[in-house]
Protein backbone atom coordinates (compact mmCIF):
# COMPACT_ATOMS: atom_id res chain seq x y z
CA UNK A 1 0.00 0.00 0.00
CA UNK A 2 0.77 3.67 -1.06
CA UNK A 3 1.70 6.41 1.66
CA UNK A 4 -1.08 8.50 0.40
CA UNK A 5 -3.72 5.38 0.29
CA UNK A 6 -2.45 4.47 3.94
CA UNK A 7 -2.96 7.97 4.68
CA UNK A 8 -6.83 7.62 3.05
CA UNK A 9 -7.46 4.90 4.85
CA UNK A 10 -6.28 6.00 8.35
CA UNK A 11 -8.17 9.49 7.84
CA UNK A 12 -11.62 7.64 6.97
CA UNK A 13 -10.76 4.83 9.79
CA UNK A 14 -10.51 7.70 12.16
CA UNK A 15 -13.52 9.69 10.99
CA UNK A 16 -16.10 6.77 11.34
CA UNK A 17 -14.41 5.95 14.96
CA UNK A 18 -15.52 9.65 15.73
CA UNK A 19 -19.04 9.50 14.04
CA UNK A 20 -19.71 6.12 16.09
CA UNK A 21 -18.11 6.95 19.35
CA UNK A 22 -20.93 9.74 19.73
CA UNK A 23 -23.48 7.47 18.67
CA UNK A 24 -22.63 4.98 20.89
CA UNK A 25 -22.33 7.10 24.08
CA UNK A 26 -25.89 8.24 23.16
CA UNK A 27 -27.00 5.10 23.54
CA UNK A 28 -24.90 4.25 26.37
CA UNK A 29 -26.52 7.41 28.16
CA UNK A 30 -29.76 6.40 27.13
CA UNK A 31 -29.59 3.01 28.45
CA UNK A 32 -27.55 4.27 31.90
CA UNK A 33 -30.94 6.77 32.86
CA UNK A 34 -33.55 4.11 31.59
CA UNK A 35 -31.97 1.74 34.13
CA UNK A 36 -31.52 3.53 36.43
CA UNK A 37 -34.88 5.59 36.44
CA UNK A 38 -36.94 2.95 35.30
CA UNK A 39 -36.81 1.34 39.15
CA UNK A 40 -38.21 3.86 40.60
CA UNK A 41 -41.67 1.84 39.26
CA UNK A 42 -40.92 -1.34 41.13
CA UNK A 43 -42.26 0.74 44.04
CA UNK A 44 -44.00 3.54 42.78
CA UNK A 45 -46.79 3.94 40.26
CA UNK A 46 -46.17 5.54 36.71
CA UNK A 47 -49.42 7.40 37.65
CA UNK A 48 -48.67 8.85 40.88
CA UNK A 49 -45.17 9.71 39.96
CA UNK A 50 -46.91 11.44 36.53
CA UNK A 51 -49.57 12.86 38.08
CA UNK A 52 -49.09 13.21 42.01
CA UNK A 53 -49.21 16.30 43.32
CA UNK A 54 -46.59 16.16 46.38
CA UNK A 55 -42.83 16.15 46.14
CA UNK A 56 -41.40 15.08 48.98
CA UNK A 57 -38.54 12.54 48.77
CA UNK A 58 -37.57 12.52 52.09
CA UNK A 59 -40.33 12.40 54.23
CA UNK A 60 -41.60 9.32 55.68
CA UNK A 61 -43.25 7.37 53.40
CA UNK A 62 -41.79 9.66 50.67
CA UNK A 63 -43.73 11.08 48.40
CA UNK A 64 -42.60 11.60 43.96
CA UNK A 65 -45.21 12.86 42.76
CA UNK A 66 -43.73 15.34 39.82
CA UNK A 67 -46.93 16.91 38.50
CA UNK A 68 -45.54 20.28 40.10
CA UNK A 69 -42.40 20.44 39.10
CA UNK A 70 -43.79 19.76 35.41
CA UNK A 71 -45.79 22.22 35.77
CA UNK A 72 -42.76 24.77 37.35
CA UNK A 73 -41.18 24.19 34.10
CA UNK A 74 -44.07 24.40 31.63
CA UNK A 75 -45.11 27.91 33.13
CA UNK A 76 -41.49 28.96 32.91
CA UNK A 77 -41.33 27.86 29.66
CA UNK A 78 -44.10 29.33 28.26
CA UNK A 79 -43.73 32.48 29.87
CA UNK A 80 -40.48 32.50 28.26
CA UNK A 81 -41.41 31.76 25.11
CA UNK A 82 -44.64 34.18 25.30
CA UNK A 83 -41.26 36.67 25.18
CA UNK A 84 -39.19 35.58 23.02
CA UNK A 85 -40.54 33.72 20.23
CA UNK A 86 -42.55 37.71 19.31
CA UNK A 87 -39.22 39.30 20.00
CA UNK A 88 -36.79 36.76 18.50
CA UNK A 89 -38.67 36.49 15.31
CA UNK A 90 -38.81 40.23 14.71
CA UNK A 91 -35.09 40.95 15.34
CA UNK A 92 -34.96 37.78 12.57
CA UNK A 93 -36.71 39.77 10.47
CA UNK A 94 -35.52 43.33 11.00
CA UNK A 95 -31.58 41.45 10.67
CA UNK A 96 -32.62 39.51 7.25
CA UNK A 97 -34.56 41.78 5.63
CA UNK A 98 -34.74 45.38 6.93
CA UNK A 99 -31.53 46.38 8.28
CA UNK A 100 -28.73 48.19 6.36
CA UNK A 101 -25.36 46.33 6.28
CA UNK A 102 -23.43 47.65 8.66
CA UNK A 103 -25.95 47.25 11.08
CA UNK A 104 -26.57 43.58 9.81
CA UNK A 105 -23.06 43.10 11.20
CA UNK A 106 -23.38 44.86 14.46
CA UNK A 107 -26.80 43.26 15.64
CA UNK A 108 -25.03 39.42 14.53
CA UNK A 109 -22.53 40.02 16.41
CA UNK A 110 -24.24 41.42 19.42
CA UNK A 111 -26.82 38.16 19.23
CA UNK A 112 -23.32 36.08 18.94
CA UNK A 113 -22.37 37.61 22.46
CA UNK A 114 -25.78 37.25 24.33
CA UNK A 115 -25.64 33.60 23.09
CA UNK A 116 -21.93 33.57 24.70
CA UNK A 117 -22.82 34.73 27.92
CA UNK A 118 -22.42 31.76 30.16
CA UNK A 119 -26.38 30.91 32.35
CA UNK A 120 -24.72 31.27 35.55
CA UNK A 121 -23.35 34.40 35.22
CA UNK A 122 -27.15 35.72 33.07
CA UNK A 123 -28.16 34.10 36.70
CA UNK A 124 -26.77 36.39 38.95
CA UNK A 125 -27.03 39.09 37.00
CA UNK A 126 -30.86 38.14 37.08
CA UNK A 127 -30.94 37.77 40.85
CA UNK A 128 -28.99 41.10 41.36
CA UNK A 129 -31.19 43.45 38.87
CA UNK A 130 -34.69 41.59 37.60
CA UNK A 131 -35.29 39.96 40.83
CA UNK A 132 -35.80 42.99 43.49
CA UNK A 133 -37.26 44.99 40.26
CA UNK A 134 -40.00 42.34 40.26
CA UNK A 135 -40.24 42.65 43.45
CA UNK A 136 -40.94 46.10 44.09
CA UNK A 137 -42.45 46.57 40.62
CA UNK A 138 -44.94 44.03 41.14
CA UNK A 139 -45.43 44.82 44.58
CA UNK A 140 -44.83 40.26 45.25
CA UNK A 141 -43.68 39.23 48.62
CA UNK A 142 -40.81 37.66 46.68
CA UNK A 143 -39.11 38.64 43.60
CA UNK A 144 -38.30 34.66 42.80
CA UNK A 145 -40.80 33.69 40.74
CA UNK A 146 -42.28 31.88 37.62
CA UNK A 147 -41.91 35.24 36.19
CA UNK A 148 -38.78 36.43 36.34
CA UNK A 149 -37.45 32.80 35.41
CA UNK A 150 -39.30 33.34 32.23
CA UNK A 151 -37.63 36.82 31.46
CA UNK A 152 -34.33 35.47 32.10
CA UNK A 153 -34.79 32.55 29.83
CA UNK A 154 -36.01 34.74 27.36
CA UNK A 155 -32.67 36.03 26.96
CA UNK A 156 -31.54 32.79 26.61
CA UNK A 157 -33.66 31.67 23.67
CA UNK A 158 -33.06 34.91 22.24
CA UNK A 159 -29.86 34.03 20.45
CA UNK A 160 -30.98 30.35 19.39
CA UNK A 161 -34.16 31.78 18.01
CA UNK A 162 -32.86 34.89 16.21
CA UNK A 163 -30.16 33.21 14.85
CA UNK A 164 -31.89 30.33 13.06
CA UNK A 165 -34.78 32.06 12.02
CA UNK A 166 -32.42 34.50 10.88
CA UNK A 167 -30.99 31.47 8.66
CA UNK A 168 -33.94 30.44 7.66
CA UNK A 169 -35.11 34.07 6.17
CA UNK A 170 -32.18 34.80 4.61
CA UNK A 171 -32.25 30.91 2.95
CA UNK A 172 -35.32 32.06 0.86
CA UNK A 173 -34.53 32.74 -2.46
CA UNK A 174 -34.31 36.25 -3.70
CA UNK A 175 -36.61 35.47 -6.25
CA UNK A 176 -39.62 34.75 -4.46
CA UNK A 177 -39.10 38.70 -2.93
CA UNK A 178 -38.38 40.30 -6.43
CA UNK A 179 -41.16 38.61 -7.52
CA UNK A 180 -43.63 39.62 -5.25
CA UNK A 181 -41.89 43.28 -5.24
CA UNK A 182 -42.42 43.37 -9.27
CA UNK A 183 -46.25 42.68 -8.38
CA UNK A 184 -45.99 45.72 -6.53
CA UNK A 185 -45.85 44.30 -3.56
CA UNK A 186 -44.42 46.83 -0.49
CA UNK A 187 -41.81 45.15 1.46
CA UNK A 188 -43.73 44.67 4.13
CA UNK A 189 -46.21 42.48 2.39
CA UNK A 190 -43.43 40.79 0.62
CA UNK A 191 -41.57 40.03 4.00
CA UNK A 192 -44.96 39.10 5.69
CA UNK A 193 -46.87 37.16 2.55
CA UNK A 194 -43.86 35.43 1.08
CA UNK A 195 -40.60 35.43 2.75
CA UNK A 196 -42.18 34.16 6.22
CA UNK A 197 -44.66 32.12 4.85
CA UNK A 198 -41.29 30.60 2.56
CA UNK A 199 -38.97 30.64 5.55
CA UNK A 200 -41.92 29.06 8.18
CA UNK A 201 -40.67 25.53 8.62
CA UNK A 202 -37.03 27.00 9.47
CA UNK A 203 -38.85 29.50 11.81
CA UNK A 204 -40.57 26.57 13.74
CA UNK A 205 -37.78 24.77 14.14
CA UNK A 206 -35.77 28.06 15.46
CA UNK A 207 -38.70 28.24 18.16
CA UNK A 208 -38.42 24.61 18.89
CA UNK A 209 -34.49 24.56 19.34
CA UNK A 210 -34.78 27.95 21.43
CA UNK A 211 -37.84 26.09 23.44
CA UNK A 212 -35.41 23.24 23.67
CA UNK A 213 -32.62 25.11 25.49
CA UNK A 214 -34.91 26.95 28.14
CA UNK A 215 -36.63 23.40 29.06
CA UNK A 216 -33.22 21.93 29.68
CA UNK A 217 -31.98 25.77 31.34
CA UNK A 218 -30.51 24.84 34.65
CA UNK A 219 -28.40 27.11 36.40
CA UNK A 220 -30.11 30.65 35.92
CA UNK A 221 -33.75 28.86 36.39
CA UNK A 222 -32.21 27.30 40.61
CA UNK A 223 -31.15 31.12 41.06
CA UNK A 224 -34.43 33.04 40.21
CA UNK A 225 -37.21 30.97 40.16
CA UNK A 226 -37.68 30.36 43.76
CA UNK A 227 -37.55 26.42 44.04
CA UNK A 228 -40.75 26.41 46.22
CA UNK A 229 -42.05 22.56 45.57
CA UNK A 230 -45.97 23.30 45.16
CA UNK A 231 -48.54 23.56 42.58
CA UNK A 232 -47.84 26.83 40.30
CA UNK A 233 -51.24 28.56 40.00
CA UNK A 234 -49.44 31.90 38.73
CA UNK A 235 -47.00 33.09 37.08
CA UNK A 236 -45.33 35.39 40.00
CA UNK A 237 -45.05 32.51 42.37
CA UNK A 238 -41.74 30.99 43.29
CA UNK A 239 -41.72 27.21 41.58
CA UNK A 240 -39.29 24.82 41.29
CA UNK A 241 -38.49 22.99 37.66
CA UNK A 242 -37.49 19.34 36.73
CA UNK A 243 -33.94 20.54 36.16
CA UNK A 244 -33.76 22.49 38.89
CA UNK A 245 -35.08 19.64 41.09
CA UNK A 246 -32.32 16.98 39.59
CA UNK A 247 -29.10 19.80 40.36
CA UNK A 248 -30.49 20.64 43.95
CA UNK A 249 -31.26 17.40 44.77
CA UNK A 250 -28.63 14.74 43.47
CA UNK A 251 -26.43 15.54 45.90
CA UNK A 252 -27.97 14.87 48.87
CA UNK A 253 -29.49 11.10 47.76
CA UNK A 254 -28.12 8.01 48.37
CA UNK A 255 -26.73 6.05 45.69
CA UNK A 256 -29.38 3.42 45.05
CA UNK A 257 -32.52 4.55 47.01
CA UNK A 258 -36.02 5.52 45.73
CA UNK A 259 -35.03 9.22 45.69
CA UNK A 260 -31.71 8.49 43.31
CA UNK A 261 -34.40 6.32 40.84
CA UNK A 262 -37.38 9.20 41.47
CA UNK A 263 -34.36 12.14 40.26
CA UNK A 264 -33.40 9.86 36.92
CA UNK A 265 -36.59 8.98 36.48
CA UNK A 266 -37.20 12.80 35.97
CA UNK A 267 -34.65 12.88 33.69
CA UNK A 268 -36.65 10.78 31.15
CA UNK A 269 -39.42 12.90 31.27
CA UNK A 270 -36.72 15.69 30.47
CA UNK A 271 -35.96 13.66 27.71
CA UNK A 272 -39.32 12.77 26.21
CA UNK A 273 -39.77 16.38 26.31
CA UNK A 274 -37.14 17.40 24.50
CA UNK A 275 -37.65 14.61 22.27
CA UNK A 276 -40.94 15.41 21.23
CA UNK A 277 -39.52 19.17 20.72
CA UNK A 278 -37.12 17.96 18.40
CA UNK A 279 -39.39 15.08 16.85
CA UNK A 280 -41.85 18.62 16.35
CA UNK A 281 -38.59 20.54 15.10
CA UNK A 282 -37.92 18.09 12.40
CA UNK A 283 -40.97 17.27 11.20
CA UNK A 284 -41.44 21.87 10.26
CA UNK A 285 -38.32 21.58 8.95
CA UNK A 286 -39.24 18.43 6.43
CA UNK A 287 -42.42 19.39 6.01
CA UNK A 288 -43.00 19.91 2.55
CA UNK A 289 -45.94 21.91 1.16
CA UNK A 290 -48.86 19.52 0.01
CA UNK B 1 -49.57 60.26 -23.46
CA UNK B 2 -48.95 63.18 -24.66
CA UNK B 3 -47.37 65.46 -27.64
CA UNK B 4 -44.31 65.85 -25.60
CA UNK B 5 -43.44 62.30 -25.71
CA UNK B 6 -43.37 62.17 -29.64
CA UNK B 7 -41.17 65.36 -30.01
CA UNK B 8 -38.64 63.55 -27.44
CA UNK B 9 -39.28 60.27 -29.32
CA UNK B 10 -38.67 61.97 -32.54
CA UNK B 11 -34.89 62.79 -31.26
CA UNK B 12 -33.79 59.51 -30.10
CA UNK B 13 -36.26 56.79 -32.59
CA UNK B 14 -34.15 55.31 -35.24
CA UNK B 15 -34.76 57.10 -38.52
CA UNK B 16 -36.91 54.03 -39.67
CA UNK B 17 -39.32 54.16 -37.25
CA UNK B 18 -39.60 57.60 -36.59
CA UNK B 19 -43.37 58.57 -35.83
CA UNK B 20 -45.02 60.82 -38.12
CA UNK B 21 -47.32 62.67 -36.15
CA UNK B 22 -51.00 62.73 -37.30
CA UNK B 23 -54.66 63.53 -36.14
CA UNK B 24 -55.27 59.73 -34.92
CA UNK B 25 -52.53 60.00 -32.83
CA UNK B 26 -53.43 63.01 -30.98
CA UNK B 27 -56.76 62.04 -29.53
CA UNK B 28 -54.56 59.77 -27.76
CA UNK B 29 -55.76 57.05 -29.13
CA UNK B 30 -52.93 54.76 -30.04
CA UNK B 31 -53.12 52.73 -33.76
CA UNK B 32 -54.48 49.67 -33.07
CA UNK B 33 -53.15 47.41 -36.17
CA UNK B 34 -53.33 43.83 -35.94
CA UNK B 35 -50.00 41.32 -36.17
CA UNK B 36 -51.75 39.31 -38.94
CA UNK B 37 -51.29 42.53 -41.24
CA UNK B 38 -47.74 42.61 -42.86
CA UNK B 39 -44.63 43.88 -40.99
CA UNK B 40 -44.25 47.03 -42.84
CA UNK B 41 -47.85 48.27 -42.28
CA UNK B 42 -48.03 48.25 -38.57
CA UNK B 43 -44.44 49.98 -38.59
CA UNK B 44 -45.84 53.09 -38.92
CA UNK B 45 -47.08 54.27 -36.36
CA UNK B 46 -44.89 53.04 -33.32
CA UNK B 47 -45.88 55.34 -30.18
CA UNK B 48 -43.01 55.75 -27.50
CA UNK B 49 -44.15 54.80 -24.56
CA UNK B 50 -40.72 53.84 -22.39
CA UNK B 51 -38.20 56.56 -23.62
CA UNK B 52 -34.72 55.47 -22.49
CA UNK B 53 -32.28 58.58 -22.38
CA UNK B 54 -28.58 58.86 -22.06
CA UNK B 55 -28.67 55.77 -19.36
CA UNK B 56 -25.57 54.55 -17.42
CA UNK B 57 -25.80 51.90 -14.88
CA UNK B 58 -23.15 50.95 -12.45
CA UNK B 59 -22.68 47.83 -10.49
CA UNK B 60 -20.11 49.50 -8.04
CA UNK B 61 -17.43 50.20 -10.52
CA UNK B 62 -18.47 48.36 -13.10
CA UNK B 63 -20.72 50.22 -15.93
CA UNK B 64 -22.90 48.01 -17.54
CA UNK B 65 -24.55 50.15 -19.58
CA UNK B 66 -23.18 53.03 -21.17
CA UNK B 67 -25.43 56.19 -22.59
CA UNK B 68 -28.05 54.11 -23.95
CA UNK B 69 -31.09 55.93 -25.70
CA UNK B 70 -34.21 54.40 -27.19
CA UNK B 71 -38.13 54.56 -27.57
CA UNK B 72 -39.78 51.63 -26.95
CA UNK B 73 -43.13 51.82 -28.89
CA UNK B 74 -46.41 51.27 -27.22
CA UNK B 75 -48.61 48.11 -28.09
CA UNK B 76 -45.54 46.17 -29.59
CA UNK B 77 -43.53 43.77 -28.67
CA UNK B 78 -39.40 45.22 -28.76
CA UNK B 79 -36.91 41.93 -27.95
CA UNK B 80 -33.34 42.74 -27.08
CA UNK B 81 -30.44 40.62 -27.90
CA UNK B 82 -26.76 40.69 -27.46
CA UNK B 83 -24.61 38.43 -26.43
CA UNK B 84 -24.44 37.24 -22.48
CA UNK B 85 -23.41 39.76 -20.23
CA UNK B 86 -24.07 42.49 -22.38
CA UNK B 87 -26.73 44.55 -20.28
CA UNK B 88 -29.90 42.98 -21.41
CA UNK B 89 -31.66 42.24 -18.01
CA UNK B 90 -30.10 45.08 -16.60
CA UNK B 91 -31.92 47.68 -19.14
CA UNK B 92 -35.05 45.72 -18.57
CA UNK B 93 -34.93 45.99 -14.86
CA UNK B 94 -34.30 49.72 -14.91
CA UNK B 95 -37.43 49.92 -16.41
CA UNK B 96 -39.50 48.76 -13.39
CA UNK B 97 -37.18 49.84 -11.39
CA UNK B 98 -36.24 46.36 -10.25
CA UNK B 99 -32.14 47.40 -9.78
CA UNK B 100 -33.28 49.76 -6.97
CA UNK B 101 -32.64 46.09 -4.57
CA UNK B 102 -29.37 45.62 -5.52
CA UNK B 103 -26.77 47.50 -3.16
CA UNK B 104 -24.34 50.18 -4.40
CA UNK B 105 -26.50 50.26 -7.97
CA UNK B 106 -26.12 53.54 -9.59
CA UNK B 107 -27.65 55.39 -12.75
CA UNK B 108 -27.39 58.40 -14.43
CA UNK B 109 -29.84 59.27 -17.17
CA UNK B 110 -33.65 59.35 -16.91
CA UNK B 111 -36.14 56.30 -18.22
CA UNK B 112 -39.82 57.94 -19.25
CA UNK B 113 -42.37 55.82 -19.17
CA UNK B 114 -46.05 57.99 -20.02
CA UNK B 115 -43.92 61.20 -20.05
CA UNK B 116 -42.55 60.95 -16.61
CA UNK B 117 -39.77 60.12 -15.08
CA UNK B 118 -39.89 57.11 -13.32
CA UNK B 119 -35.89 58.07 -11.55
CA UNK B 120 -37.61 60.91 -10.30
CA UNK B 121 -37.56 61.73 -6.39
CA UNK B 122 -41.50 61.21 -5.83
CA UNK B 123 -41.78 58.33 -7.88
CA UNK B 124 -44.42 55.99 -6.09
CA UNK B 125 -41.93 52.56 -6.95
CA UNK B 126 -45.18 50.18 -5.85
CA UNK B 127 -47.20 51.91 -8.13
CA UNK B 128 -45.13 51.84 -10.88
CA UNK B 129 -44.32 48.31 -10.56
CA UNK B 130 -47.76 47.63 -10.79
CA UNK B 131 -48.09 48.76 -14.03
CA UNK B 132 -45.02 47.39 -15.23
CA UNK B 133 -45.17 43.72 -14.50
CA UNK B 134 -42.23 41.67 -14.79
CA UNK B 135 -41.89 37.96 -16.23
CA UNK B 136 -38.14 36.17 -14.60
CA UNK B 137 -35.93 33.84 -16.87
CA UNK B 138 -36.57 31.51 -14.21
CA UNK B 139 -39.64 31.05 -13.35
CA UNK B 140 -40.82 31.97 -9.50
CA UNK B 141 -44.11 30.62 -8.30
CA UNK B 142 -44.72 31.32 -4.88
CA UNK B 143 -45.09 27.97 -2.27
CA UNK B 144 -48.39 28.72 -2.78
CA UNK B 145 -51.13 27.33 -4.85
CA UNK B 146 -52.10 28.02 -7.83
CA UNK B 147 -54.94 30.00 -7.06
CA UNK B 148 -53.59 32.16 -4.68
CA UNK B 149 -50.20 32.81 -6.97
CA UNK B 150 -52.33 34.76 -9.46
CA UNK B 151 -54.61 36.25 -6.21
CA UNK B 152 -51.04 37.59 -4.77
CA UNK B 153 -51.40 41.02 -6.45
CA UNK B 154 -54.77 41.69 -6.34
CA UNK B 155 -54.55 40.71 -2.52
CA UNK B 156 -52.05 42.92 -1.96
CA UNK B 157 -53.94 46.12 -2.71
CA UNK B 158 -56.64 44.63 -0.36
CA UNK B 159 -59.01 42.83 -3.30
CA UNK B 160 -60.77 40.54 -0.76
CA UNK B 161 -64.14 40.27 -1.87
CA UNK B 162 -64.49 36.56 -3.87
CA UNK B 163 -66.25 36.43 -6.29
CA UNK B 164 -64.17 39.69 -8.36
CA UNK B 165 -61.16 37.54 -7.54
CA UNK B 166 -62.14 34.26 -8.62
CA UNK B 167 -63.20 36.35 -11.84
CA UNK B 168 -59.58 37.77 -12.53
CA UNK B 169 -58.19 34.85 -11.89
CA UNK B 170 -59.75 33.00 -14.47
CA UNK B 171 -59.33 36.00 -17.18
CA UNK B 172 -55.58 35.86 -16.34
CA UNK B 173 -55.11 32.59 -16.50
CA UNK B 174 -56.91 31.95 -19.68
CA UNK B 175 -55.29 34.85 -21.16
CA UNK B 176 -51.89 33.15 -20.25
CA UNK B 177 -53.07 30.41 -22.15
CA UNK B 178 -52.92 27.85 -18.92
CA UNK B 179 -56.47 27.81 -17.67
CA UNK B 180 -58.13 24.96 -19.18
CA UNK B 181 -55.13 22.59 -17.77
CA UNK B 182 -55.27 23.67 -14.06
CA UNK B 183 -59.18 24.51 -13.81
CA UNK B 184 -60.13 21.29 -12.10
CA UNK B 185 -56.60 21.88 -9.65
CA UNK B 186 -56.56 25.44 -8.80
CA UNK B 187 -56.14 24.87 -4.90
CA UNK B 188 -53.02 22.10 -6.01
CA UNK B 189 -49.39 24.19 -5.01
CA UNK B 190 -47.85 25.99 -7.95
CA UNK B 191 -44.58 24.29 -7.29
CA UNK B 192 -46.03 20.61 -8.63
CA UNK B 193 -46.47 22.25 -11.82
CA UNK B 194 -44.40 21.39 -15.42
CA UNK B 195 -41.45 24.16 -16.03
CA UNK B 196 -43.61 25.47 -19.08
CA UNK B 197 -46.98 26.11 -16.84
CA UNK B 198 -45.34 27.56 -13.86
CA UNK B 199 -43.69 30.13 -16.08
CA UNK B 200 -47.73 30.72 -17.80
CA UNK B 201 -48.71 30.92 -14.57
CA UNK B 202 -45.78 33.79 -13.33
CA UNK B 203 -47.00 35.72 -16.61
CA UNK B 204 -50.76 35.26 -15.31
CA UNK B 205 -49.92 36.53 -12.23
CA UNK B 206 -48.12 39.52 -14.06
CA UNK B 207 -51.22 40.25 -15.69
CA UNK B 208 -53.51 39.92 -13.30
CA UNK B 209 -52.38 43.18 -11.72
CA UNK B 210 -53.37 44.78 -14.95
CA UNK B 211 -50.01 46.80 -15.81
CA UNK B 212 -49.59 48.11 -19.35
CA UNK B 213 -46.03 47.09 -20.18
CA UNK B 214 -45.09 43.12 -19.56
CA UNK B 215 -41.07 42.72 -19.28
CA UNK B 216 -40.21 39.29 -19.63
CA UNK B 217 -36.54 38.33 -19.20
CA UNK B 218 -35.78 34.94 -21.34
CA UNK B 219 -39.11 34.01 -20.69
CA UNK B 220 -38.62 30.52 -22.73
CA UNK B 221 -34.88 29.67 -21.30
CA UNK B 222 -35.70 26.80 -19.44
CA UNK B 223 -38.67 25.78 -21.53
CA UNK B 224 -38.77 22.68 -24.22
CA UNK B 225 -39.71 23.52 -27.61
CA UNK B 226 -43.62 22.68 -27.02
CA UNK B 227 -44.00 24.82 -24.07
CA UNK B 228 -41.90 27.63 -25.77
CA UNK B 229 -44.32 28.00 -28.79
CA UNK B 230 -47.02 28.15 -26.30
CA UNK B 231 -45.27 30.96 -24.08
CA UNK B 232 -44.33 32.44 -28.16
CA UNK B 233 -47.85 32.06 -29.64
CA UNK B 234 -48.93 34.39 -26.16
CA UNK B 235 -46.59 37.53 -26.76
CA UNK B 236 -48.01 37.34 -30.12
CA UNK B 237 -51.26 37.85 -28.53
CA UNK B 238 -50.63 39.91 -25.60
CA UNK B 239 -48.86 42.54 -27.58
CA UNK B 240 -52.21 44.04 -28.78
CA UNK B 241 -53.25 44.62 -25.77
CA UNK B 242 -49.97 45.43 -23.66
CA UNK B 243 -46.27 46.97 -24.96
CA UNK B 244 -44.23 43.61 -24.52
CA UNK B 245 -40.39 44.01 -23.79
CA UNK B 246 -38.60 40.82 -24.45
CA UNK B 247 -34.79 39.41 -23.53
CA UNK B 248 -33.82 36.63 -25.53
CA UNK B 249 -30.81 34.44 -26.67
CA UNK B 250 -32.96 32.86 -29.16
CA UNK B 251 -32.68 34.83 -32.41
CA UNK B 252 -35.78 32.99 -34.22
CA UNK B 253 -37.52 33.65 -31.39
CA UNK B 254 -36.88 37.76 -31.92
CA UNK B 255 -37.86 37.21 -35.41
CA UNK B 256 -41.21 35.34 -34.25
CA UNK B 257 -42.45 37.62 -31.87
CA UNK B 258 -41.01 41.01 -31.86
CA UNK B 259 -41.63 44.03 -33.92
CA UNK B 260 -38.70 45.91 -33.03
CA UNK B 261 -35.07 44.79 -31.80
CA UNK B 262 -32.31 46.66 -30.04
CA UNK B 263 -28.88 44.88 -30.43
CA UNK B 264 -26.61 45.46 -27.28
CA UNK B 265 -23.29 44.99 -27.09
CA UNK B 266 -20.91 45.33 -24.30
CA UNK B 267 -23.29 47.92 -22.13
CA UNK B 268 -24.02 49.93 -25.47
CA UNK B 269 -27.27 49.78 -27.92
CA UNK B 270 -25.56 49.55 -31.21
CA UNK B 271 -28.55 49.16 -33.45
CA UNK B 272 -32.82 50.01 -32.61
CA UNK B 273 -35.09 49.52 -35.27
CA UNK B 274 -37.85 47.32 -37.05
CA UNK B 275 -36.56 43.59 -36.74
CA UNK B 276 -37.17 42.58 -39.89
CA UNK B 277 -34.76 45.38 -41.23
CA UNK B 278 -32.60 44.22 -37.76
CA UNK B 279 -32.58 40.76 -39.41
CA UNK B 280 -32.24 41.40 -42.84
CA UNK B 281 -30.19 44.83 -43.49
CA UNK B 282 -28.28 45.25 -40.17
CA UNK B 283 -26.68 48.58 -40.62
CA UNK B 284 -23.79 48.23 -38.02
CA UNK B 285 -21.03 45.18 -38.73
CA UNK B 286 -21.04 44.25 -35.00
CA UNK B 287 -24.78 43.43 -35.39
CA UNK B 288 -24.30 41.48 -38.38
CA UNK B 289 -21.42 39.42 -37.23
CA UNK B 290 -23.35 38.71 -34.13
CA UNK B 291 -26.40 37.69 -36.06
CA UNK B 292 -24.49 35.54 -38.06
CA UNK B 293 -23.19 33.79 -35.20
CA UNK B 294 -19.66 34.94 -35.35
CA UNK B 295 -19.67 36.00 -31.64
CA UNK B 296 -22.05 35.60 -28.39
N1 LIG C 1 -26.16 42.13 -9.30
C1 LIG C 1 -25.04 42.42 -9.98
N2 LIG C 1 -23.94 42.85 -9.34
C2 LIG C 1 -22.82 43.16 -10.01
N3 LIG C 1 -22.69 43.05 -11.35
C3 LIG C 1 -23.75 42.60 -12.05
C4 LIG C 1 -24.98 42.26 -11.41
N4 LIG C 1 -25.85 41.86 -12.35
C5 LIG C 1 -25.19 41.93 -13.52
N5 LIG C 1 -23.93 42.39 -13.37
C6 LIG C 1 -22.94 42.63 -14.43
O1 LIG C 1 -23.46 43.55 -15.35
C7 LIG C 1 -23.22 43.14 -16.69
C8 LIG C 1 -24.51 43.01 -17.44
O2 LIG C 1 -25.29 41.99 -16.85
P1 LIG C 1 -26.71 41.57 -17.37
O3 LIG C 1 -27.26 40.59 -16.41
O4 LIG C 1 -27.52 42.77 -17.62
O5 LIG C 1 -26.36 40.86 -18.75
P2 LIG C 1 -27.31 40.10 -19.77
O6 LIG C 1 -27.14 40.77 -21.06
O7 LIG C 1 -28.66 39.98 -19.21
O8 LIG C 1 -26.61 38.69 -19.82
P3 LIG C 1 -27.27 37.24 -19.97
O9 LIG C 1 -27.63 37.11 -21.40
O10 LIG C 1 -26.16 36.31 -19.61
O11 LIG C 1 -28.43 37.17 -19.06
C9 LIG C 1 -22.45 41.84 -16.59
O12 LIG C 1 -21.10 42.13 -16.82
C10 LIG C 1 -22.66 41.36 -15.20
O13 LIG C 1 -21.52 40.72 -14.72
MG1 LIG D 1 -29.84 38.33 -18.43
Amino acid sequence: MSLKNFKEALIEKIIFLSGIASIILVILIFIFLAKEGLSLFKSVHLGDFLLGRRWHPISEPPQFGVLPLILGSLFVTLGAAVISVPMGIASAIYIAEVAPPRMKEILKSGIELLAAIPSVVLGFIGMTTLVPFVKHHLNLPTGLTAFSGSVMLAFMAMPTIVSIAEDALTAVPQKYKEAALALGATRWQAIHRVILRAASSGIVAAVMLGIGRVVGETMAVMMITGNAVRMPTSLFQPVRTLTATIAAEMGETVRGSAHYHALFAIGIVLFVITFVINLIADWAVHRKLK
Amino acid sequence: MNLNDQTIGNDILPGDIRPHINTELQNGKPLFVSHRKPLEESLENPIPQIMVKELNFYYGRQKALSKVSLGIPAKKATALIGPSGCGKSTLLRTFSRMNDLIANARIEGTVTIDGRNIYDRDTDVVELRRRVGMVFQKSTPFPKSIYDNVAYGLRIVGIRDKKTLDQIVEKSLRQAVLWEEVKDNLGKSALALSGGQQQRLCIARALAVGPEILLMDEPCSALDPNATARIEELIFELKDDYTVVIVTHNMQQAVRVSDFTAFLYLGELIEFGSTQKIFTVPKDRRTEAYLTGKFG
